[in-house]
């Protein structure tokens, strides 16, 4: 008797158990199907986008500036966008990455889970992964700009009636975005942190650390990939944000780079906005708006996939652990 | 389930040992407390610095009608300069600039312009009265009483009902769209592919996520418009339909990983019962796992709507942005989210304008805010439960 009749016979071949009747198989297709319409509609963009702007994205195309045509196809580049998104995401991290990690550090190793501040704290983090990035364009303008920047033009310097801070600038739209990113750090920073086996804390108490040395020393140098993983999301999500700087620092048209803290700053992604509805002709602007686009996915996905692999990594590390 | 005394987690949190000694180190944890308060007291600042601004116009305190009462030139020295200033609509530098000779021109020149209109009863219609955000008004020119979202016009009318239903227009469509596809995408990911497809399928959906809302919207301008227009042969290229399924497939990752995150946290025992009494494995997800999980779908789909309605690039290039009452998905609409994008550069601080896109930023929070709280405790509870019976 062949393997094959005898499985049947004995009703123990998982694979006609796992498909079952028409029905179920019908249903699993459909689920199935719906999978792949997901993945191919992502092929499909990421395709289609790095079709049309592999030709234009030249080597020169990335080192010159915008020049005064930006809309011109022979001169046209994106040097001035790809230093204003770094230069306003590295300041954004700065600021992000410490505030999550600590809180992170509090939820997960002081706070008890049962009290309902740290309910509290847990609600408003979900709730701030919730803000539409527009109501943080308005947050950035209405607190850090005319609040924050106001206060400050009349500390610094009460007599001189051109403001300096109160007006749209780099490090406004850098705090606008921290404070968007920073659900995405501490919900990675947790969960790397519930990822260290208790022993290794208890060990180190037991050789007479105390509670913070244990952190210091011990636990958050374990947690560091999961740290690393929330910060390049951060990094990632922030990177193609557009509608929190529109209000808060970021410019159409810049001559020179941004060299203080007050400047405002050119960006990656409000130049394919501006690129895809202000261009004169589009079908003449077409290959530097996909080259554009194509640009910015590089960075951010790039970013992303980085992050993903990390936390498989953390993941499997977990599963090993228990 | 734990116990407390064995958990070696639960005996972590109590350790306190060597604080006494080391005053600094106790100075550092309350520091810790402070910093983790800080998501607490960014949504508050949210609600009063977002809420603020709009405070004048929700409680009626601020008037945008056209012409206001006239001041007469011959008062210009009786009146205060701030009342002057606010009265020729003049920036504080451009008020600075003028001497007084041209300061009683543009008086002169407002109180005739004042006698003219006063014949036009629209002129002295306070827009921004909650009567005229809500209910429609019959404006003179026009055949019956109207919705109308026309901020920049001699008469500034901000009638929010047209931009209300564009954002529900187009958020329908992507739930629509979005919902069913994320949600049985969902269910195939955690329950009936093998482990092994499962670690490649789960990224490479959420990587979907990783696309920036100015790359969608790029991609609906550029490319689905124009397709749709060629397969459907409807008239208006930008429409409430491309947009909606734009704004799909951002809506997408977030329905799909949170609806996922439910149906995998379905205990494993629930599912091997359903096997070992002969089902296959579609029916145990169909009929004992989604069950199980459904309050995690419900609060998928609202989170997917909280995001939907808060998306602001994707809508702002493929929408048209014609603020139009229609009910057709094919009429070029105009959102929420669009109009504060589109128009706050343009106004004035603290000017009526101003203040009304913050108080549309207002009602977008609260919306979202419902959403989340909503989606935060069902999936709360779901979590316990779950955890209670494994």
């Amino acid at each position: 008797m062949n393997r094959a009749a005898l499985s049947s016979q004995t009703g123990c071949n998982p694979f006609a158990r796992v498909h079952g009747d028409a029905t179920s198989r019908i249903w699993t297709g459909l689920t199935l199907g719906s999978t792949l319409v997901i993945l191919g509609i992502l092929a499909l963009i990421l395709g289609n986008i790095a079709w049309n702007g592999l030709p234009g994205l030249s080597f020169r195309f990335l080192i010159s500036g915008a020049d005064k045509d930006m809309f011109d196809v022979e001169k046209a580049g994106v040097l001035p966008m790809i230093v204003g998104t770094a230069a306003r995401v590295i300041l954004m991290s700065l600021f992000v990455i410490p505030i999550g990690v600590v809180t992170a550090i509090y939820l997960n190793e002081y706070a008890k889970s049962t009290s309902k501040l740290t309910r509290f704290i847990r609600a408003a983090v979900n709730n701030l992964a919730g803000v539409p990035s527009i109501v943080f364009g308005l947050f950035g303008l209405g607190f850090f700009i005319h609040f924050a920047g106001g206060s400050l033009d009349l500390l610094l310097n009460p007599k001189n009636s051109e403001p300096v801070w109160g007006k749209p600038g780099i490090l406004w739209a850098s705090l606008t975005l921290a404070v968007m990113t920073m659900p995405l750090v501490i919900v990675a920073t947790e969960e790397s942190l519930k990822a260290i086996t208790p022993g290794l804390r208890d060990a180190s108490l037991a050789l007479g650390a105390t509670k913070l040395e244990t952190i210091r020393k011990v636990v958050l140098p374990q947690a560091l990939p999961g740290i690393l993983t929330g910060g390049i999301l951060a990094v990632s999500r922030a990177s193609g944000e557009v509608a929190p700087i529109l209000f808060t620092g970021a410019a159409y048209y810049m001559a020179h780079y941004p060299h203080s803290l007050s400047d405002q700053f050119m960006d990656l992604g409000y130049h394919v906005f501006i690129l895809s509805t202000q261009s004169p002709n589009i079908d003449q602007t077409r290959p530097i708006l996909y080259a554009t686009v194509l640009a910015l996915l590089l960075l951010t996905f790039t970013l992303n996939i980085m992050a993903i692999l990390l936390r498989a990594k953390i993941r499997k590390g977990m599963r090993a652990g228990h | 389930m734990k116990s407390t005394a064995q958990d070696p987690a639960a005996r972590w949190l109590t350790v306190r040992r060597g604080q006494h000694r080391r005053p600094w180190e106790w100075v550092a944890e309350k520091l810790i407390f402070c910093v983790a308060l800080s998501a607490i007291i960014v949504v508050l600042l949210i609600f009063v610095f977002v809420g603020k601004e709009s405070i004048p116009i929700m409680f009626g305190r601020t008037t945008s009608a056209a012409i206001q009462d006239i001041i007469r030139v011959e008062d210009f020295d009786t009146t205060s300069p701030a009342r002057l200033r606010k009265y020729l609509d003049l920036s504080e530098q451009q008020y600075k600039d003028l001497d007084r000779e041209a300061k009683l021109e543009l008086m002169s020149l407002k109180a005739e312009a004042g006698k003219e209109a006063a014949n036009d009863k629209d002129a002295r219609v306070n827009t921004v009265a909650w009567r005229h955000l809500l209910l429609p008004y019959q404006w003179s020119g026009y055949d019956h009483p109207e919705y109308i979202w026309q901020p920049i016009s001699m008469i500034h009318k901000y009638n929010i009902i047209p931009l209300l239903i564009g954002s529900l227009k187009a958020t329908l469509v992507a739930l629509l769209f979005a919902v069913p596809i994320s949600l049985a995408a969902a269910i195939y990911v955690s329950q009936l592919a093998s482990p092994r497809w499962r670690e490649w399928l789960k990224p490479g959906i959420e990587l979907l996520a990783g696309i920036p809302s100015v790359v969608l919207g790029f991609f609906a301008l550029l490319v689905m418009a124009t397709l749709f227009q060629n397969v459907f042969g409807y008239e208006s290229r930008l429409n409430a339909f491309v947009a909606g399924i734009a704004l799909g497939l951002a809506i997408i990752p977030v329905v799909f990983s949170i609806a996922e995150d439910a149906l995998t946290s379905v205990p494993a025992s629930y599912i091997q019962g359903a096997l070992a009494l002969g089902s296959t494995r579609w029916q145990a997800a169909w009929k004992i796992v989604l069950p199980a999980a459904i309050p995690g779908v419900f609060a998928a789909v609202v989170l997917g709507f909280g995001r939907g309605i808060g998306e602001t690039m994707v809508v702002l290039m493929a929408s048209g942005n014609a603020s139009i009452m229609s009910a057709s998905l094919f009429d070029s609409t105009r959102t929420i989210t669009a109009t504060i994008a589109a128009e706050l550069a343009e106004t004035v601080f603290g000017e009526h304008h101003y203040q009304m896109l913050f108080l549309l930023g207002t009602l977008l929070f609260a919306v979202t805010f419902v959403a989340n709280m909503i989606a935060d405790q069902v999936i709360h509870r779901l979590k316990k439960r779950m955890e209670g019976k494994a």
